[in-house]
């Protein structure tokens, strides 16, 4: 069959085309919205119209006979619009409010997971990790999958202190909002990397290599026409692997996911934040990684139970402390959690005044 | 149909209620015998905890430098239909909006060329196919471009553009985010398509300080909307919120960051030029609050994951930009904020860690911006202070501080 003929450098297609008409007619006219249940919402224009968002999880990884079904959906109940969230939720437009009930019954009946909108969890931002990436230290699919299957009825049903932001990093080049999440997971690599200097030596440019190293842990090793990894310099962020794939850091037992707390991204109350370390190591435990879904699970009970209304995670922590957080998690304090790298300056404590446990 | 391989660990999580990606795997590995292998290698990382891709290699389209991803399995005699399993990126339209039509479209040929797997969508923004051999990229690029869909970036390149929906369902919106980004997008498609730059680029577009984007930690350029006149207040709204069990005092009152909202019971009041325009009682209060007045955005520049010298959050530029279309006066700073990058930076440098290497100053001066006090949470606190010649110029001739 021939080939259509190709087109360069045109772009994305015109978002206006896809937009359902209600949408078009009171575009940059919205009044108001409201959240009806954890599914749905109402956007409300100055002119009364209204359009009616229905949302649904997705495991981000979609079949195109996923698609298709849900696309069969959007003609059935919204006119054939629909539209993806940035944190790869579908969301079903409805402009016909008749049409809403009736989705929601089909959506429940093929075992769609309706939800996510609200003081709750919506979808978790993740990663490749295995199923398609080459420097994941972890699978960020199952982990998500693990995790979410625990906490189900936070997207579904329950309500929160506010949004609580999940999300998952197979390795520290963090493809996700991570370092800004209310509890996130982040896979990290724990030991040096080891050098297969034949192939360094064909393979790599030796000064990008020595460039790559943010601690200049890296030398080069004009003998073997290689490099030389420093050892106690060297925190493994696996960023030489990244530009010379000879260097390898993977390590099935030393690979492994660190959880950090306590990031925003939002203004709202308070400044952005990056999250920060709450567990520093767990080992991989596929498939269903069992230790570190009953500590995300243990730090978002002890959140709900003491956060005052609208606190996001970091905002609670901040008020009640530091201390105070390692002591209602029972999480341990180690030597891990002092920060000395960059942030060292910033991070330490220079006020006699803090709280005992 | 029973699949190639037997997968006992994966099946594990189709169990549970939330969505199963392992589903939608199997799914697809019953039409796709490249999905197939996909799956049976997964099983293998579950059993061994190791990962099998590699990446490197130039695969792509003809005239492009980017928009494709190498991927390639370490074990092909194993998982011989994943020895190519390359990403394809394509361009999201604005606010990830969709028909039917369209999006069928685009699976129809992806069920023809590649795995039938997706990612609706990547991180950065863009519909991503996963998984294709290389003798299919071209007659991919064909069958998407002809029907009006183009590819994203990807390496050292201007990274595909996103925004959040902005003013098609949101009253928070101060400017259009989709028609900026698709601006913007259109007129960096050279810089998108052809990787020139030291590092990968990223400009987001969030409507308000919500961010729901994300701009403000993940984007090198984020376009925050935002607005320079009062609150709009209807008492008889807030009254229902009161009525409904709304507790203003400790809601609304007790968590403004810059206590400049008052509530005696029956009225609510704003201190106007006290705000700091954080959003909160605006998202609580979405009847009853709104904003007003001029419109615009502010430029937060340098925001970036922990690569390579740990995370950034942007930083205040330009507080307050109008946007407006044609979006001349925003495009004129972009670029200038990315001529400055693109001539100064190291191979592998985002902009964030360029400006901490030559300072702020350097970086306001080439691009035109006065300092103002809005870009900094407080003044310096060292006295290693730098001048040039020219400020004691300025200097001398004051006749005040």
């Amino acid at each position: 069959m021939a080939l259509p003929e190709r087109q360069t450098d045109i772009g994305p297609p015109h978002y206006e085309q896809f937009l359902p008409p209600v949408i078009k007619k009171n575009y940059a006219k919205w009044k108001y919205h409201e959240v009806l249940d954890p599914g749905t919402m109402v956007h409300v224009a100055e002119s009364g119209d209204e359009i009616y968002t229905v949302r649904v999880a997705s495991p981000r990884i979609l079949a195109t006979e996923t698609i298709y079904e849900i696309c069969d959906l959007a003609d059935k109940y919204c006119d054939g619009y629909l539209r993806f969230t940035s944190r790869n939720n579908i969301e079903f437009l409805i402009s016909d409010k008749s049409k809403i009930d009736p989705l929601k019954k089909e959506l429940k009946d093929r075992k769609y997971t309706v939800g996510g909108i609200g003081p709750r969890i919506s979808n978790v931002v993740h990663t490749q990790g295995w199923v398609h990436c080459h420097s994941a230290c972890t699978d960020a699919s199952g982990l998500v999958k693990a995790m979410m299957d625990e906490l189900y009825e936070y997207f579904t049903e329950k309500e929160l202190p506010n949004k609580v932001r999940l999300a998952v990093a197979c390795c520290v080049n963090m493809c996700g909002a991570v370092h800004c999440s209310d509890i996130a997971l982040v896979a990290l690599h724990t030991k040096i990397p080891v050098v297969d200097n034949d192939k360094v030596g064909k393979m790599c440019e030796i000064p990008t290599v020595v460039g790559s190293c943010p601690t200049t842990a890296i030398r080069p090793n004009p003998k073997e026409k290689s490099i030389t990894i420093n050892y106690d310099k060297c925190m493994y962020c696996g960023n030489c692997f990244t530009v010379c794939p000879p260097i390898s850091i993977k390590d099935a037992e030393r690979d492994g996911v660190a959880i950090v707390v306590g990031g925003k991204i939002c203004s709202l109350r308070s400044d952005p934040k990056f999250s920060k370390l709450a567990i520093p190591f767990f080992y991989n435990e596929p498939p269903r990684w069992p230790k570190i879904v009953a500590a995300v699970k243990n730090i978002l009970d002890v959140y709900a139970r003491n956060a005052r209304k609208h606190e996001r995670v970091g905002e609670w922590i901040e008020r009640v402390g530091w201390e105070e957080f390692f002591k209602l998690t029972g999480i341990e304090f180690t030597h891990q959690h002092i920060d000395d790298f960059t942030f060292m300056r910033d991070t330490l404590r220079t006020s006699a005044a803090f709280k005992w446990a | 149909m029973s699949l190639k391989h037997k997968t006992p660990m994966l099946d594990e999580l189709e169990k549970g209620p939330w969505p199963s990606f392992v589903t939608e795997m199997k799914k697809a590995a019953k039409k796709s015998p490249m999905a197939e292998d996909g799956l049976g290698q997964l099983e293998k990382s579950y059993q061994t905890k190791l990962g099998y891709w590699k990446h490197g290699g130039i695969v792509g389209v003809l005239g492009y430098g980017g928009g494709v991803i190498g991927r390639y399995s370490d074990l092909p005699e194993e998982f011989p239909e994943v020895a190519h399993f390359h990403t394809i990126r394509i361009n999201q339209p604005s606010g990830w909006y969709y028909t039917t039509k369209a999006l069928r479209e685009i699976c129809e040929i992806w069920d023809r060329y590649g795995s039938g797997l997706t990612n609706m969508h990547g991180s950065t923004g863009d519909l991503v196919l996963l998984g294709t051999n290389t003798e299919s990229l071209e007659p991919l690029f064909a069958e998407y471009s002809s029907r009006g869909w183009d590819l994203g970036g990807s390496g050292s390149c201007l990274r595909t553009p996103s925004c959040c929906l902005g003013q098609s369902r949101c009253e928070w919106a101060n400017y259009d985010t989709m028609d900026v980004i698709y601006n913007l997008t259109q007129e960096y498609q050279d810089e998108l398509h052809r990787p020139a730059f030291a590092y990968k680029f990223k400009i987001k577009a969030a409507g308000c300080a919500c961010d729901c984007v994300a701009s403000i930690a993940r984007s090198d350029c984020a376009i925050i909307g935002t607005w320079k006149g009062d609150i709009l207040i209807d008492q008889a709204e807030v009254k229902k919120y009161a009525d409904g069990g709304m507790n203003i005092q400790d809601e609304i009152v007790g968590m403004c960051p810059t206590e400049c909202v008052s509530y005696d019971g029956k009225e609510l009041k704003i201190n106007n030029p006290q705000c700091n325009r954080c959003m909160h009682c605006i998202a609580k209060m979405t009847r009853a609050l709104r904003p007003s007045g001029e419109r615009g955005a502010t430029i937060c520049i340098g925001s970036k994951a922990p690569i390579v010298v740990g995370s950034l959050l942007s930083w205040v530029v330009v507080p307050f930009i109008k946007v407006e279309a044609p979006y001349t006066e925003l495009k004129e700073l972009i670029a200038r904020i990315i001529e400055w990058w693109d001539d100064n930076a190291k191979p592998r440098e985002r902009i964030g860690e360029l400006i901490e290497v030559k300072g702020m100053r350097p970086f306001l001066e080439a691009i035109g911006v006065p300092p103002q006090p809005q870009q900094v949470k407080e003044p310096r606190k060292d006295p290693f202070i730098f001048f040039k010649d020219e400020d004691f110029e300025k200097i001398y001739t004051k006749d005040k501080y």
